[in-house]
């Protein structure tokens, strides 16, 4: 794999958020387009796309995983896994732009009062082979992937649900079970990698079956994978005849494709190609704004950043402008040490916090802690991470800490990270603020890498998950993160755009979904002009 | 003749125990790099429990000798094993990844041969003139630019620009023979550099040869110019260049990463890499066997070949 190449989803979604019962029927229902292109019903996304035509192949470049990779949707890893596991298979519910789960097979679903039994009722799909998408399949998948046996990365989110109560009361509605409130319950169905896929299933290389718009006509490992329009898509057949994803991990290697006219779209590119191509008309530059979280982490729970003093005054000592400039050349917005800006339940009230070196200074002071020599691990293993750990480093140079920069293996860096040192980069795809949350900041945690261990905090978790008002519920999260921003273990700088670049002749492209969530790489709502 | 034989099996026993040393040390040192095929899957998912699952699914909760006893066992029967990460057959990884790069190898040396010595024996011919110093100057220059520079710079001039070769081979997979336009590009980088070393080698082994005293004492019988320079010193000049001919060889065979990479060509270097980053450590073992008897039976040829080309040189195990 090359550098660009192992950019595994900074993405394990997890849990719950939503409405307690959401007609999803009502919020999709105007989407059902016509297989022939008929009355234009842009989708909204690509407006000033014209009217959708039907027909033609698209090609898409990703990066990806070599001879290894395979179609099994609950082994999606990479961008390229997700992007094929979308066109083939369903989830129950999936991310819109501000991360709140939309319905997708499922039509609606439903709480009971103490929000830990919920009611989940399929909308009438079709896997390819003509089947019914019934309540069994939908049950026999997610007990796969909570096998304990296997390590399929959902089987974390799906950790609420008690698969062994949860059963079928029809066919096409299931009861679930969960093993404490869960408000969020929408955001399991909605998580990374939690496909539907038809019962007893357990072979994807040859031509898995699926639910999704498109079915599978040839897989070739690390090359290439063909698929085809499925026309009785529930949400209305695709526009285009076919899709080809084809993996070329050099990041040149997708642009020059793209610019030769091998490829329609190329996934992930740098910052500078974006803004050599941006303006001269001959490809398309489409940045997903948001898409990836970049910060640094502070392991809370031992010196110096047990003392929340020195926390703060990293906090302080960070310039977010000269760090988004640098480490991710101008292609993102700054952070305010707050995970998922824009998303649903974001306390975009709290003003935006700027250097100040006169206060880190006094506060590290304060805290004993002057001539602080910290070490910063860091890794190639996301872009703009050794750029980031080298700016920083003379950010606090200023401040008069010391940061020697270790730079370790980026195969291993999550792993690494995770218990030991005491500062790393650290970044993460898009994911429910609640995900983000669970799945890192509470004493349970499985990916906890600021240590962040507080009961109380804990309680307001739970506080939240059994609040069935939202609003209600948003005052509970706006509490949590209003004590993130003052003493958390994450300085979060800044949020790093996805860059795509597309043929002009590539219409429909949404603009606004961040990577990860349903309209990123969507590819049945694509048309070539 | 005896000798010789003698020769050949003393080699390829030599060769078989260097291979298994390779299997060995590739095996102990992919073992000690950092985290295993587990971690690196989980990738920035680092859950314990879930590496821990991962592990114990992969069988990587054995010994390491256990692994590698089985692995060996296996390949007595010429089963390779399989790979730890996708479950399928490492034999499919060689077999795949092999054709692209035997495709791009023997395009290459097809064309390096008559490019090199035609080169290094021109240059030699006209030693101090014009087209000496031309050719030399050229190959010096060429040399010098890294193989990832040369293949940005022709994707952008001659696909990107004027439009006349496709910039990579994405999407064409294996099937690389049904568009010869896109080889062009990797070729040529590939044959950059190995001609200029082949060539100045061949040249520096000609001017070598045509001021030894034979050449001169040839000359002096009144045999003809040509006849000195390729019946006589030709053959003499080749030896060195015929080692390097095979180190070249093996090189292409054994995965061009860089060039891969930029055109998209699917070859074992792509494998190589992969199997490297995701720690699989049978693939990366069924590489090194490949890549190891590969190496062995290119040197022999080579040598035995040099042999040919001038016996006095005599051979040495």
């Amino acid at each position: 794999m090359t550098e660009e190449s192992d950019t595994h989803l900074p993405f394990p979604g997890l849990r719950r958020r939503g409405f307690l019962a959401a007609t999803g029927a009502a919020s999709l229902g105007a989407l059902a387009l016509s297989g022939c292109g008929g009355p234009g019903s842009d989708d909204g996304k690509g407006t000033g796309d014209g009217r959708p035509r039907r027909g033609g192949r698209l090609r898409a470049a990703f990066a990806g995983g070599g001879a290894s990779e395979t179609l099994d949707p609950h082994l999606a890893n990479l961008f390229a896994d997700v992007a094929r596991a979308k066109a083939l298979f369903d989830k129950l519910a999936d991310y819109g732009a501000d991360l709140s789960a939309q319905p997708r097979l499922a039509e609606k679903w439903q709480a009971n009062k103490t929000l830990d039994r919920w009611q989940v009722t399929l909308r009438k799909a079709t896997f390819h082979n003509g089947k019914p998408v019934t309540a069994q399949d939908v049950l026999y998948s997610y007990r796969r992937i909570a096998d304990p046996t296997k390590g399929f990365r959902a089987k974390a989110s799906l950790e609420p649900i008690d698969l062994d109560a949860s059963h079928a009361t029809g066919k096409r509605s299931i009861e679930f079970v969960l093993k404490r409130p869960t408000a969020e319950f929408p955001n399991i169905l909605a998580a990374f990698g939690a496909y539907i896929v038809p019962e007893n299933a357990t072979a994807f290389d040859e031509k898995p079956i699926g639910s999704g718009p498109f079915r599978c006509v040839s897989f070739a490992p690390g090359r290439s994978a063909v698929f085809r329009r499925y026309d009785d898509y529930w949400e209305g057949a695709p526009h285009l005849d076919e899709i080809e994803f084809v993996v070329a991990n050099e990041e040149s290697a997708r642009v020059n494709a793209l610019l030769g006219g091998q490829v329609e779209y190329a996934h992930e590119l740098d910052p500078t190609t974006a803004r050599a191509h941006e303006d001269n008309g001959q490809i398309e530059i489409v940045r997903l704004r948001n898409s990836a979280m970049q910060g640094f982490a502070m392991k809370t729970d031992r010196a110096p950043f047990d003392d929340k003093r020195v926390r703060q005054a990293f906090f302080l000592i960070a310039d977010r402008k000269e760090l988004v400039d640098g480490a991710l050349s101008g292609a993102g917005e700054i952070g305010n040490d707050l995970f998922g800006k824009g998303y649903e339940y974001y306390a975009d009230g709290l003003p935006q916090r700027e250097q100040d070196l006169g206060r880190a200074r006094a506060l590290l002071k304060q805290a004993g802690a002057e001539r602080l020599k910290v070490t910063l691990d860091t890794s190639a293993v996301a872009a703009g991470f050794t750029e980031a750990a080298t700016i920083f480093r003379d950010q606090a140079a200023k401040a008069g800490v010391t940061i020697d920069v270790k730079t370790g293996s980026k195969d291993t860096y999550w792993s690494d990270i995770l218990d030991s040192g005491t500062l790393c980069c650290y970044r993460s795809g898009a994911m429910p603020i609640e995900a983000h949350i669970s799945q890192r900041l509470l004493t349970g945690s499985t990916t906890n890498a600021t240590k962040w261990h507080h009961k109380d905090f804990d309680a307001l978790y739970q506080q939240a998950q059994s609040t069935p008002d939202t609003k209600d519920r948003a005052a509970v999260y706006a509490r949590m993160q209003r004590r993130l921003y003052t003493d958390g273990g994450f300085l979060i700088w800044g949020f790093a755009d996805w860059i795509l670049g597309t043929a002009r002749k590539v219409k429909g492209v949404d603009r606004k979904a961040p990577a990860n969530t349903l309209d990123w790489a969507r590819f049945d709502k694509v048309w070539l002009a | 003749m005896t000798g010789l034989r003698s020769f050949v099996a003393r080699r390829l026993l030599l060769g078989v125990a260097q291979t298994v040393a390779v299997v060995l040390l590739v095996f102990a040192l992919t073992e000690a790099l950092p985290g295993d095929a587990a971690v690196a899957l989980a990738g920035d998912q680092p859950d314990p429990a879930r590496i821990a699952a991962i592990r114990e699914a992969m069988h990587l909760d054995r010994p390491a000798y256990e692994r590698l006893a089985e692995w060996a066992a296996g390949l007595v029967h010429g089963d390779f094993g399989t790979s730890v990460t996708s479950g399928r057959p490492v034999s499919q990884y060689l077999a795949e990844g092999f054709g692209p790069t035997l495709l791009l190898a023997a395009l290459t040396v097809a064309l390096l041969v008559p490019a090199g010595f035609g080169l290094g024996v021109l240059a030699a011919r006209h030693e101090g003139r014009l087209a000496d110093r031309l050719i030399s100057s050229v190959t010096l220059t060429v040399y010098a630019v890294p193989e990832f520079a040369l293949g940005i710079l022709l994707v952008t001039v001659f696909a990107l620009h004027l439009g006349w070769l496709p910039p990579t081979a994405v999407g064409y997979g294996t099937d690389l023979l049904a568009h010869p336009a896109a080889l062009l590009l990797p070729v040529l980088v590939l044959l950059s550099r190995p001609v200029c070393s082949l060539a100045r080698l061949v040249r520096a082994g000609m001017v070598d040869a045509l001021a030894a005293p034979y050449a001169v004492h040839a000359r002096r019988y009144g045999i003809g110019g040509a006849r000195v320079r390729y019946a006589h010193a030709l053959p003499n000049a080749l030896a060195p260049a015929v080692q390097q001919l095979a180190r070249t060889i093996d090189w292409l065979l054994c995965g061009v990463i860089v060039v891969e990479a930029l055109f998209v060509i699917p070859g074992l270097g792509t494998v190589l890499l992969n199997a490297v980053a995701e720690r699989d450590v049978p693939v990366v073992q069924g590489l090194a066997v490949v890549f190891g008897v590969l190496t062995v039976v290119l040197n022999l040829g080579a040598d035995l070949v040099a042999h040919r080309l001038a016996p006095r040189a005599g051979v040495a195990a």
